[in-house]
């Protein structure tokens, strides 16, 4: 009685720890966007850092970034490949969304995939959503 | 020894269930907080601190009384607390487990919370706080649990758990004396702004805590077979008459300061709070039936044929647990805001949602020192059958 | 660099310290800066330095229209809500009534008497019963508020100016209990429906944190003057306190000025010429 109980429940639980590969198997996977590089980000070539490095850092290089300005007073960075850069996600020409304008095709479509909802946009706008 | 916690009686589930309920109602009051932020207080500009921090004062004070059953026992060998010394450290682990999630309700980035630990800040009072906090609920969680086991099995409690029972000790002054340390080093408030503002704190938590430990152990009386001793209960009634004594002399000797150099900025706060103050008085009548209830409940502990009537007893413990409450939860926090530092009157009141919240912490301490109780008194009362 | 590498190994060494035995280890990994390793962060050009901001306000050009106009340049570019903005109801619906107690304000209009309710005086010179002094924060070189957070989001940078890392914060609000001032606002709620027109250079700010007067470092790093400076009509003037040959300095030198709370020791930054 006991034996088939136990049984039955270790059977329940593998059952639902590998829910998300049954998931998988059900559903179609999408490949990952590519964010999108529009207006001035297409003609420009020249980020931060490199493609790749930038999709993989971009978080720890933008909590670098808020350190810097916000605590440091640093705000002009001058990166490794002699670009200079405004360290602010939106506000002005040099920043972040200043060059890669729309954010919905480029931060967006990507967090959304990844199903990561960071919290800049709290507090950081988005200056074409006041437009 | 937790399996002692799920074999009760009926009114055992009662209670339990009515306490989760309470738990329940609290959380999704918290949830409507958490979604739209402590715009559903009564707090303010000027009032920036309310009823949850009120209550955390006050509790800290309940976990730090457990001490003065700790002192007389493991100090001085006083046989007659024996039996009720893990009832006062249990008290302090539920004490303690409200005062921290009073904290965090309070917070406006409860998910943050944790950079307090990632960018430890010594200047901080409040840093101080979190750590003998911590500390001390984890030492009574260690030692009343350790203990217990022994008495279980018959044998003595393991060497190392003596001095962390020492340590306890200053542990338990140190959470208060820290707690008013948060409070009475701050310029701009003269309500707080008293060195006798810790001394205080310890007075009226030494009175607070053994006085509700007294009402416990009749609760424990009525529903168990377990009976933790007239005599200690009597021996507990005179700390809290003393206590009460010295947290009453502690604010009288403030009143003197205060009115007799009448700087103003000191005095306006116990005008509004024992007065009014241009127009403003919610206050008044809390503060007079708590320095009533505390006077009195000191008369009557003074006088043996009071103290020694089991009737009034409990009455009287609860007078002082009600007084001491109003005066450091409700009147400590409040008055230290009004007037704020450009002396306007704001006055403060907790919204329903806020008392919703708070009812759902003590609901969660009282379910912890439920089933703590639980198996203190069940294990006693196996090893005495 | 050298300054960056110095503050990590303080701060490795801090935590190490207290004993928190897996912290060291995440902070070196975090240390670590992503292959960026000659980047340089440095000051904009233009940015304006000082050794000690500091603020005079010359009383004798203060009226109620420069208050005002102060008052509003500062919290129109600052994005600070003001819950008289009737709400956008296609925007946030379902918006709740608001409690005019939790309004959030950086610099304002006060009496003498709540200014410096120290010096309460029932004889006090008549021009100035019913004028409105601006007070705000004072960036104090000594400021209960900066020693009373927990997590250092609140700070004193090293030109003297007290700030807010609204990242950081965890809205205890310990520092509002610490100000002497009364120069700090909580977010009570989300800010952003009780904005009438959001202005892009600065961000707004979330539910649960605080926030206070930045001396407008985001304008001083840009080598302007802050908002209020401008909007005084000379009223205010923003400079070093420690270089005699400054302004604020020169103004001090010529004139007697009264600051807020001064037995209080905190050493304020703010003066009135009076």
């Amino acid at each position: 009685m006991n034996k088939n109980l136990i049984i039955a429940g270790l059977a329940v639980f593998v059952i639902a720890v590998l829910s998300p590969f049954w998931f998988n198997l059900v559903t179609v996977t999408q490949a990952a966007p590519k964010p999108e590089l529009l207006g001035k980000a297409k003609t420009e070539k020249k980020c931060v850092l490199d493609k790749y490095d930038m999709r993989a850092n971009h978080m720890s290089l933008l909590d670098e970034w808020r350190v810097s300005v916000v605590r440091d007073a640093d705000r002009m960075y001058t990166a490794a490949n002699g670009h200079s850069f405004n360290m602010s996600l939106s506000t002005g020409e040099n920043s972040c969304l200043g060059c890669h304008e729309d954010k919905e095709k480029f931060c967006d479509s990507c967090h959304t995939y990844a199903s990561v909802s960071p919290y800049c946009w709290e507090c950081h706008t988005n200056p074409k959503e006041i437009q | 020894m937790l399996e002692i916690a799920i074999k009760g009686s009926r009114n055992y589930w009662l209670w339990i269930v009515l306490l989760l309920a309470v738990m329940g109602a609290g959380a999704i009051t918290y949830i409507d907080q958490f979604t739209n932020g402590l715009m559903t207080t009564g707090m303010s500009r000027d009032v920036s601190w309310g009823f949850y921090i009120a209550n955390f004062t006050f509790l800290v004070g309940v976990a730090a009384g457990g001490v003065m059953v700790v002192i007389p026992y493991y100090l001085h060998d006083y046989e007659k607390f024996h039996r009720i010394t893990i009832l006062g450290e249990f008290l302090a682990v539920a004490a303690l487990v409200m005062c921290l999630l009073f904290i965090i309700v309070d917070l406006g980035q409860p998910t943050r919370m944790l950079n307090v630990l990632l960018y430890p800040s010594p200047k901080s009072m409040l840093f101080y706080d979190m750590l003998v906090l911590n500390g001390y609920l984890f030492l009574n969680i260690i030692i009343g649990w350790k203990v217990l086991e022994a008495e279980r099995n018959q044998v003595e409690p393991p060497m190392w758990t003596k001095p962390l029972i020492y340590l306890s000790i200053p542990f338990a002054i140190g959470i208060h004396t820290v707690t008013a340390y948060l409070y009475c080093g701050l310029p701009g408030r003269g309500y707080w702004l008293t060195a006798v503002l810790a001394p205080r704190f310890l007075a009226s938590a030494f009175a607070a805590g053994p006085a509700f430990l007294i009402i416990l152990c009749y609760i424990i009386r009525k529903f168990t077979k377990f009976d933790p001793g007239w005599d200690a209960m009597q021996t507990l009634a005179k700390i809290v008459c003393w206590a009460i004594i010295a947290n009453l002399f502690f604010f009288v000797c403030e009143c003197f300061v205060v009115f007799y150099s009448g700087i103003p900025s000191h005095m306006a706060h116990l005008q509004y709070l024992l007065f009014g103050y241009h127009g403003y008085h919610a206050l008044v009548p809390w503060m007079w039936s708590g320095f009533i209830l505390m006077t009195l409940g000191a008369i009557f502990l003074i006088i043996p044929k009071l103290r020694n009537n089991k009737t009034l007893l409990p009455i009287t413990c609860a007078m002082i647990f009600i007084g001491a409450w109003i005066d450091k939860g409700l009147g400590m926090i409040s008055g230290g805001f009004v007037p704020s530092p450009l002396h306007h009157v704001t006055e403060y009141a907790p919204t329903g949602k806020e008392i919703m919240i708070t009812l759902a912490v003590y609901a969660t301490g009282f379910l912890v020192l439920t089933i703590l109780y639980k198996l203190a008194t069940t294990i006693k009362e196996e090893v005495r059958g | 660099m050298m300054k960056k590498s110095r503050r990590s190994f303080l701060k490795v060494a801090g935590i190490a310290a207290i004993g928190l035995g897996a912290a060291p280890a995440m902070t070196f990994a975090a240390s670590d800066s992503h292959g960026a390793a000659q980047a340089v962060k440095g000051k904009n050009q233009e940015a304006l330095s000082a050794h000690r901001w500091g603020m005079v306000i010359d009383t004798s050009k203060l009226n109620e229209e420069v208050a005002k106009n102060i008052t509003e340049a500062c919290h129109r570019n600052h994005n600070v809500p003001d819950f008289n903005h009737e709400v956008d109801e296609e925007k946030y619906p379902n918006t709740r009534p608001t409690n005019p107690k939790q309004e959030i304000k950086w610099i304002w209009e006060e009496h003498f008497n709540y200014a410096f309710p120290d010096m309460e005086d029932e004889f006090l010179v008549e021009k100035f019963k019913h004028l409105g002094f601006p007070v705000t924060c004072n960036h104090c070189k000594n400021a209960p508020c900066v020693q009373a957070c927990p997590t250092q989001a609140t700070f004193k940078r090293e030109d003297g100016i007290v700030l807010m890392d609204f990242h950081r914060c965890i809205g205890c609000r310990f520092c509002m209990a610490a100000c002497p001032y009364g120069a700090r606002s909580f977010n009570f709620r989300d800010p952003r429906p009780f904005i009438a027109e959001t202005v892009p250079e600065f961000p707004t700010r979330s539910k649960g944190v605080v926030e206070k007067c930045n001396l407008c470092a985001e304008r001083l790093a840009k080598g302007q003057m802050p908002h209020c400076v401008e909007a005084s009509e000379g009223a205010i003037v923003v400079g070093d306190l420690e270089d005699p040959e400054s302004e604020v300095r020169v103004l001090l030198n010529e004139n007697y000025s009264i600051r807020r709370k001064q037995s209080l020791g905190t050493e304020p930054s703010v003066y009135y010429v009076v």
